[in-house]
């Protein structure tokens, strides 16, 4: 018996990332509660009081494949949300994501690095982490070690690494296999500039062999320079969206108007 | 058409989420048995001794056990060390695996945010550790089994039969604390009191005849039980447990499992945000 298979499959079959109307909202309770029994109390009281935030509000994107996506907004307007709902980290209250093929998600490099491993076990690890074989992480073993250069380092337990090591070796593993969709989440700013040259350039070289890249950044001339299209959220919406330099300059230009 | 392959994710997938979670752990089992290998090396890293203590401690306590009972109580109960060593490790699997389970669970807290993983992995490698664990304590046991003299029989190795039941009763649990310990964070202190009563109320350490008669009902209300006493009777007496062993333990095993699972699999959208 097939699966069933949505329309949009048939249809169009370019896009791999589809956000439909997606919403998340937090439920949280409204004071920490410390445990169960300050829970039971509370709740016998009926004084359980939840508070409903909205991250992200009606959402909708559709990337092409082998796109560069820019988003672009302030601390708190969503950004991140919206890459752990295409990360499948976070799920969506409304609404509906479907991620065609396999993601890398580049949110937090080193997120699954266990500090008394050496770096070769947390390489198996990590790999383990994004859904890799251990059988592709061995074919892939010596250039994994390569690109991060980290060499010598390699059998130390990953407490000694510096963060810009960590960062080097969760970029190296993540993409080592060619992932069909890569979400960037501001890993770039840590490492120094040569190594970010470097992590870019192999961005570039994915994209061209296919991949679809999302970025969320702080650096408008990132946004400019490589993606094609990119969106501005603000407060959970989409505030504009369209080509990305466009996007870029209105977004600089409401940024000026806040400061005047 | 594009086909749907396990590399891809729908949010609005209509596969139930018991089945979801089934299928992504079978896409994360070499994960598992990274974790699995992770809690062995570090117990055992830079101590042989690690492994004798494993053998060891049991093996300690049962001494002790046997000595306080008898010659302080007085109580004549034939292979007593087996009794109590059989017991023991059915209990040290099944409070370790279901506390693991939730420890590991909060500590893994900071990578559930960050990406996407079964959250079921945590349990089922404490359960997978647990399972290695009990293997090595194992040895002592059938060591000791036949220098006391414990009649050799086919019947005897139908405690087999009850590991892969306590697993999935363990599981089970250990799923049920997991997700109790996302909303309550004293989830951990306020189990490891329930262990020592419950421990108490189940005929590990104490020989069953010193229990009046009118208490048994809670033996009977006592999943635990029924899993020791499947492992210890071919063990001990190498007598085959009749239904009203396995039926309960069968009973208990699935029922936990199936409610942890589905309890678990329901709330696990939110741990990412809650943890």
């Amino acid at each position: 018996m097939a699966q069933k298979e949505p329309d949009l499959y048939i249809d169009e079959e370019d896009f791999v990332i589809h956000v439909e109307g997606v919403s998340v909202q937090y439920r949280i309770p409204r004071e920490q509660l410390s445990g169960i029994k300050e829970y039971a109390i509370r709740w016998l009281q009926r004084r359980l009081q939840y508070r409903n935030f909205w991250a992200l509000n009606d959402v909708s994107i559709e990337v092409q494949k082998g796109e560069f996506f820019g988003i672009v907004g302030r601390n708190g307007a969503g950004k991140s949300t919206l890459l752990k709902v295409m990360a499948r980290v976070v799920r969506p209250t409304l609404g509906r994501v479907v991620m065609l093929g396999r993601t890398a998600p580049l949110l937090e490099l080193g997120a699954g690095f266990h500090p008394e491993l050496t770096g070769r076990e947390n390489i198996f690890l990590n790999g383990a982490l994004l859904g890799l074989s251990r059988k592709e992480v061995v074919e892939r073993f010596d250039e994994i070690i390569a690109f991060s250069e980290i060499d010598e380092f390699i059998d130390a337990p990953l407490r000694t690494y510096s963060t810009g090591m960590v960062a080097r070796l969760g970029f190296s593993v993540a993409t080592s296999v060619r992932p069909d969709i890569m979400l960037v989440d501001e890993v770039l700013s840590v490492g120094d500039s040569q190594f970010q040259e470097k992590c870019l350039a192999r961005m570039s070289a994915f994209q061209e062999q296919g991949t679809t890249i999302v970025l969320v950044t702080h650096s408008m001339d990132r946004v400019e320079a490589f993606c094609e299209r990119a969106i501005w959220l603000d407060g959970g919406k989409i505030a504009v969206q369209g080509e990305a330099s466009a996007v870029v300059s209105q977004y600089l230009q409401a940024l000026k108007k806040t400061k005047a | 058409m594009k086909q749907f392959s396990m590399n891809c994710y729908d949010s609005s997938s209509e596969v139930h989420p018991f089945v979801e979670e089934f299928q992504a752990l079978m896409a994360y089992r070499g994960l598992v048995v990274q974790f699995v290998a992770r809690a062995i090396k570090t117990r055992y890293k830079r101590s042989i001794l690690g492994v004798v203590w494993t053998m060891l401690n049991p093996l300690l306590t049962m001494i002790v056990l046997t000595v306080v009972f008898s010659q302080l109580f007085r109580i004549q109960i034939e292979n007593f060390p087996v009794y109590v060593l059989s017991g023991q490790l059915v209990w040290t699997f099944f409070s370790t695996t279901t506390s693991s389970a939730m420890g590991e669970m909060i500590w893994s807290g900071e990578l559930i945010k960050r990406i996407y993983v079964p959250k079921s992995v945590f349990a089922v490698a404490a359960i997978g550790t647990g399972l290695i664990n009990f293997l090595f304590s194992l040895l002592p046991l059938l060591i000791i089994a036949l220098v006391l003299g414990v009649s050799i029989s086919p019947a005897m190795f139908t405690w087999l039969l009850t590991i892969p039941l306590l697993s999935i009763f363990s599981l089970g649990l250990g799923l049920l604390l997991s997700t109790a310990t996302v909303y309550f964070a004293d989830m951990q202190p306020v189990y490891n009191v329930l262990l020592t009563i419950w421990l108490y109320l189940t005929p590990v350490i104490y020989p069953i005849e010193i229990v009046p008669q009118q208490w048994h009902w809670l033996f009977r209300i006592n999943p635990v039980y029924y899993f020791v006493e499947a492992f210890r009777e071919p063990l001990l007496n190498g007598k085959v447990p009749g239904w009203e062993i396995w039926l309960p333990a069968t009973g208990f095993a699935l029922a936990i499992f199936l409610i942890g699972g589905l309890v678990f699999t329901a709330r696990s959208s939110e741990y990412a945000y809650r943890i």
